[in-house]
């Protein structure tokens, strides 16, 4: 990243906040101490103590200090799709957003499934963007559901786990291969859980709300019937294997029998899933539009539960910008996802603000969590480890302008939302990438 | 006539989108209206300058004969200028979003939008992006309001009321605008609302609606005071919703036997186009309970009220004037 171009930044303390460290469990006020781009100590009262020449002091009280956020799963429209994101200015987004490190998808054009795309990625970020990125690449050549890709090769490329993006896999043969080779590796393996068929042209959850707008309907059983199959495939193979973006009851209880059954089977909700529903895309709202679609009121509590009590491992963005040529038309011709990188840690703070979880469930799911699933140094405030941090002031109160956002697409489903605490200061490998003023 | 002598009636909104957020009393006010308008189609004179100077569009992306002449009509008949718009010769399906189409169109200063899509909310997407008065012709599966109430108008006119009728909608529910306008209007106004069709062709959760659900159309019609009869579309025909034209007609098709479970009195109506012998035998459609052809009469009379209804709240239009 950044070290290459310029030389490192000069040491920080963030003090007296209150340090929050999932990887620890670790909620206690202290201050922390940051160096040659590593955390180098965090006890409290160290500002009393000898710091080094010219560190700058940040007043963190009645902030929070949590590590960065990994957003497992964001597209990112470069190669191919500059017009919509480029790996520049989704890190902007990401680094305002507290997120510290991007997993991008491998849906660009040409598809991340060969090393050398893998390693275009990874030099493109390099060189433009201000905070870490790690592309999954794809788990079948093309994206076609047919062959599966160089798992090994790939890997050692650099790239964090392999999915087909938004594609489904249809043939469980050619998953449970997947699953089964990618074994040596140790990959991970990434599914977006959805039965083409049966969600056909379905473009919202299926029921009375999508019966009384006259749109098509995806019914809650194209997700769980699929994800079923590769439940039973996981404990075939004994493979690594997480869901993309689960959204209903019955999901989560193939969910939990997979676990109780100590499969190595995992899963992510995304940050629209837990704090939005259907009755959001009344009016015929495309910004709503997003794949698997918004369920209702009932399936969101579900879902939120199911994270605090730790069977969600992971809170994605699922961060999708599309422009305004292809989300201003009628609902149902318009392009599915919203943005989220920015918004993902305000969003998922009202569900702590609200009581449904507690701050260091959803900061193990943003951070914590997903860097252990992907083998990545992150997620953690622990000494010695790379200095990827957000600070959060909790009570801040404010209002989201869409026209400030840093994402290059403006589909947010959060215009002129109500938010209760921001991101104030992200720090990258101990540079400070973003300061909210 | 004499609605000289009273204030004409107006809708407190600009456009007409749907049938849902109309209140009974709206609704009445247009079928009164309608009613003075089937007066006048009736007698040789049939214009009047209500319109004169105004510009109607008719706007179809989804082709429509009959819809579209009735709206047609409705407009000349009040001294519009009506300008069709055949969306199939034009750029307007190459390319151009429907929101460059609604600019465009805007920049021509209608006072009058008809707009048919086959996108579910596609005219209230519109509707937002122009200045004048939009009536919905049918959106997607979504809502067909000129249909409902020209339904209404023709039930009220043969049994003088719609309060305690009971009304069997059969057929294809899933895709069907017209069931959806039907259900929220016949509500409105105090009917009974059953639907009857083959579960494959019922939207899910339709109970919620408030209506009975039914999948045998001799238990469905028992006892009904209007048959309701929608057409099947032939894509749907060949085993993808239903397994043959033989077999739906033989089960859901409306015969005579099948009336027979009806009131005797009971009334037979269909939106048209039909596909006679597949939901409907001609025997029904052309017989004594018909009032398939009287629809026809009602639709031009039920949109000219919802032109001069909506017209009073145009600019430049004294509500009163």
């Amino acid at each position: 990243m950044h070290d290459s171009r310029s030389p490192s930044p000069r040491p920080v303390l963030l003090a007296g906040g209150r340090v929050l460290d999932p990887s620890r469990d670790l909620d206690i006020k202290a201050d922390l101490l940051i160096a040659d781009g590593i955390i180098k100590d965090n006890a409290s009262g160290l500002s009393s103590e000898g710091l080094p020449d010219g560190t700058e002091i940040v007043d963190c009280r009645h902030r929070v200090v949590v590590p960065g956020l990994v957003d497992m799963r964001a597209f990112i429209g470069e190669p191919g799709a500059e017009h919509r994101e480029t790996l520049a200015s989704a890190s902007q987004a990401a680094a305002a957003g507290g997120v510290t490190t991007i997993i991008c998808q491998p849906d660009t054009d040409p598809i991340i499934d060969d090393p050398a795309i893998v390693d275009f990625v990874k030099r493109r970020a390099r060189d433009t963007a201000i905070v870490h990125v790690h592309p999954m690449a794809a788990l079948t050549k093309g994206m076609e559901g047919r062959e599966m890709t160089e798992i090994g090769l790939l890997s050692a490329a650099g790239a964090v786990a392999f999915t087909d993006a938004n594609h489904s896999i249809p043939s469980a043969q050619v998953l449970r291969r997947a699953l089964t080779y990618a074994r040596e590796f140790n990959a991970l393996i990434v599914h977006h859980t959805e039965d083409a068929d049966l969600t056909g042209a379905g473009v919202m959850n299926e029921g009375e709300l999508a019966s009384r707008l006259g749109l098509a309907g995806i019914p809650r059983a194209a997700e769980t019937i699929v994800f079923e199959r590769d439940v039973r495939l996981a404990a075939m193979t004994r493979g690594r294997y997480h869901a993309a973006s689960l959204t209903c009851p019955d999901s989560l209880d193939v969910l939990r029998r997979a676990k109780e059954a100590g499969l190595a089977v995992t899963a992510s909700a995304s940050i629209n899933h837990l704090t939005l529903n259907e009755r959001d895309v009344v009016g015929y709202r495309t910004f709503f539009k997003v794949a698997p679609p918004l369920r209702d009121e009932d399936d969101r509590r579900a879902l939120v539960s199911a994270l605090a009590e730790g069977l969600i491992d992971v809170v994605v963005s699922d961060h999708n910008p599309q422009d305004v040529e292809v989300k201003r038309l009628p609902f149902s011709e318009a392009a599915f996802g919203a943005i989220g990188l920015e918004t993902m840690l305000a969003a998922g703070l009202r569900l702590v603000n609200d009581g449904s979880l507690d701050l260091m469930t959803l900061i193990r799911a943003m951070s914590t969590r997903p860097a252990e699933l992907l083998g990545l140094p992150a997620g953690t405030l622990r000494p010695g480890r790379s200095a990827d941090i957000a600070v959060i002031a909790p009570d801040e109160a404010w209002l989201l302008d869409a026209a400030q956002l840093k994402s290059r697409c403006r589909n947010t489903p959060f215009d002129e939302a109500r938010f209760e605490g921001r991101v104030v200061r992200t720090l990258v490998s101990g540079r400070t990438v973003y300061e909210y003023v | 006539m004499t609605s000289n002598l009273k204030a004409p009636f107006t809708l407190s909104r600009r456009d007409l989108l749907g049938i849902e957020g109309l209140s009974a009393g709206e609704i009445t006010g247009l079928l009164d209206l309608a009613e003075e308008f089937v007066v006048l189609n009736r007698q040789v004179e049939k214009k009047r300058a209500t319109l004169r100077g105004r510009t109607q569009i008719n706007l179809f992306f989804e082709a429509s004969t009959r819809t579209q002449s009735s709206f047609e009509l409705a407009g000349k008949r009040l001294g519009a200028d009506v300008m069709n718009m055949a969306v199939g010769n034009s750029s307007l399906k190459k390319g151009e979003t429907l929101i460059d189409t609604a600019a465009t169109l805007n920049a021509m200063h209608p006072d009058l939008l008809i707009v048919r899509h086959s996108a579910s909310g596609a005219v209230e997407l519109l509707a937002r992006k122009v200045d004048c008065a939009v009536i919905n012709a049918g959106d997607g599966a979504h809502e067909h309001p000129t249909q409902a109430l020209l339904d209404a108008l023709t039930i009220r006119r043969n049994k003088g009321r719609i309060q305690g009728l009971t009304v069997a909608i059969c057929g294809d529910i899933t895709h069907s605008r017209v069931a959806r306008s039907n259900i929220l209007l016949l509500h409105a106004l105090g009917a009974q609302v059953r639907v009857v069709a083959p579960p494959t062709l019922l939207p899910r959760d339709i109970e919620r609606f408030g209506v009975e659900v039914h999948h045998d159309m001799r238990r469905g019609l028992e006892d009904v005071d209007i048959v309701m009869m929608l057409r099947l579309q032939r894509e749907r025909m060949n085993g993808s919703f239903v397994p043959s034209v033989k077999e739906y007609f033989h089960f859901w098709g409306l015969d005579e036997a099948k009336l027979r479970y009806a009131k005797p009195d009971a009334l037979v109506m269909h939106p048209g186009p039909m596909n006679r012998g597949v939901e409907i035998d001609s025997a029904v459609a052309d017989g004594a309970q018909s009032l398939i052809r009287e629809q026809v009469e009602m639709g031009v009379a039920v949109r000219m009220a919802v032109l001069d209804a909506l017209s009073r709240t145009l600019p430049g239009n004294l509500p009163n004037a």
